[in-house]
């Protein structure tokens, strides 16, 4: 999502413009348990999914509305039966799709009907760039083969090939071997996402945030690898995601609350962004109300939108056009109260919150085994009363 | 970094859409736009006509006549084509061949 954000140069509308991008995550069921997954803490409580026809109408009301962009998201929407009709719709509609799935559960079939019902691209997501780590991470054994093979089938079906790595403090030496694998799969652009800490990762912070001295050898390793790319004459994008922890000023999270993005959760939650649930806002749902006035008149996406909820540093500070106090769930996870500035940023009386993440980072020595991994069993120990 | 010379445009050149790319006109944002793997470019007027004129099949000079006969207040527009053009292949959202 990354990419879109930074392609839309200049586009700041006065009024509200129209959601461009539209996330449905269709399930939260995942054969994978990755203990950095985004899904809520208790995605296990929520257990009733839109239906086929709920999701088509939710298709058809967002392109009416201009969105261009859709992904298919979870979970892992695999699990989905209804996948490939869901697919021909959006292409009918004009969407370009994207499926953004672990690769389990895929085959060379599905690759290729998918292909026919007018999906765009396949992203596939590793977990490393060797089995043992792969699977330890994954929570499965036999996770790595499988992308493997269903990276090389999106290869030969035609997609652009996109490969995903969450980066964490297990990985992130990995940089040199991680690339070298993308190269041998003909990979057209490589995503390097430093975890951010939402959800499980929240959870799981201390066990996967990565030292500076770890992040720096590997911006460096993918520097040195961007250079050798570009002397080759390869086409292959390394897109490397810092993390928002070892920055000075926060990011402009989605581009603006109710500004570009809108997902859908399993359930029919409609939402600023995928982790905006852990918020306490009461957001509509599509199964109330159509998304024009979801997006537009919604008390949910309108809770943050402007600037007149600006408590300071951000009230009165000179980038808040810039980086809109940046995000407002990581303010939440921090602080406790969403309003304050994103404690990524400096000018933040929070900011110590990040310095004493970043030392802890510095210091730590937990294995993977000791994380905890998100799976339903797990989930329920988090639901609320 | 490749050899400029080597690689400059020739009218001769057949440009098509990278792999994953795709050229539509969005109502919602009154213009063109140029879809891929999780992103969107807004396109300007200019470049919207100059994209729209690829399809796999037809030179560069062909192109060029193709704009000029569009747009014959502009007068010529090979120096301009081939700059979009180059900078539509750095941005690896066009190949030539």
């Amino acid at each position: 999502m990354t990419s879109l954000t930074s392609s839309l140069t200049g586009q700041k509308p006065t009024g509200i413009g129209p959601p461009l991008w539209l996330l449905a995550e269709l399930t939260y069921r995942c054969p994978l348990q990755c203990p950095y997954c985004s899904n809520p803490l208790d995605f296990a409580q929520s257990e009733t999914e839109l239906s086929t026809e709920e999701w088509v109408r939710v298709l058809r009301q967002g392109r009416e509305m201009g969105a261009a962009q859709l992904g298919f998201s979870g979970g892992e929407p695999l699990v989905r039966q209804d996948l490939g009709e869901l697919i021909a719709e959006a292409r009918h509609l004009g969407y370009y799709s994207n499926l953004i799935t672990s690769g389990l559960g895929l085959t060379q079939a599905k690759v290729e009907s998918f292909a026919e019902a007018g999906l765009d691209h396949i992203q596939v997501s590793f977990q490393a760039s060797d089995p043992e780590l792969n699977n330890a991470v994954a929570g499965s054994r036999k996770a790595f083969e499988q992308k493997l093979a269903m990276a090389r089938a999106v290869k030969e079906a035609g997609y652009p090939m996109v490969l995903n790595f969450v980066i964490h403090r297990h990985n992130i030496h990995q940089m040199n071997d991680i690339v070298a694998l993308c190269d041998r799969l003909g990979a057209d652009y490589v995503e390097l996402a430093t975890c951010q800490y939402y959800g499980w990762a929240f959870k799981n912070r201390e066990g996967l945030m990565p030292s500076r001295a770890q992040l720096e050898k590997a911006e460096h390793e993918v520097n040195q690898n961007r250079a050798r790319l570009l002397d080759e004459g390869s086409a292959m994008q390394l897109i490397f995601v810092t993390p928002d922890y070892y920055e000075e000023r926060p990011k402009p999270c989605m581009n603006g609350w109710g500004s570009l993005f809108l997902t859908v959760a399993p359930d029919g939650t409609a939402l600023p962004c995928h982790s905006a649930r852990l918020l306490p806002i009461d957001f509509p749902n599509v199964r109330d109300k159509d998304l024009k006035h979801i997006w537009y008149e919604s008390s949910g996406f309108n809770h943050y939108r402007g600037d007149s909820w600006m408590p300071e540093p951000c009230r009165s500070c000179d980038e808040k056009e810039k980086d809109f106090g940046g995000c407002r769930c990581q303010a939440f996870l921090l602080t406790g109260n969403a309003d304050n500035a994103d404690p990524v940023c400096s000018k933040s009386p929070h900011h110590d919150r990040i310095l004493a993440a970043r030392q802890a980072a510095d210091h730590a020595t937990a294995g993977i085994e000791e994380l905890t991994y998100r799976n339903a069993g797990n989930s329920r120990l988090f639901f609320r009363s | 970094m490749a050899n400029l010379a080597e690689n400059a445009i020739k009218t001769t050149d057949i440009p098509r859409f990278r792999r994953g790319f795709r050229f539509q006109w969005e109502p919602a944002q009154s213009g063109h736009v140029l879809l891929y793997p999780e992103g969107m470019v807004k396109l300007n007027e200019s470049a919207g006509a100059i994209l729209g004129e690829i399809d796999g099949q037809r030179c560069v000079q062909d192109i060029v006549a193709e704009l000029e006969a569009a747009f014959p207040q502009t007068g010529a527009l090979e120096a301009d084509v081939i700059e979009f053009l180059d900078h539509a292949r750095q941005q690896h959202w066009i190949e030539l061949s």
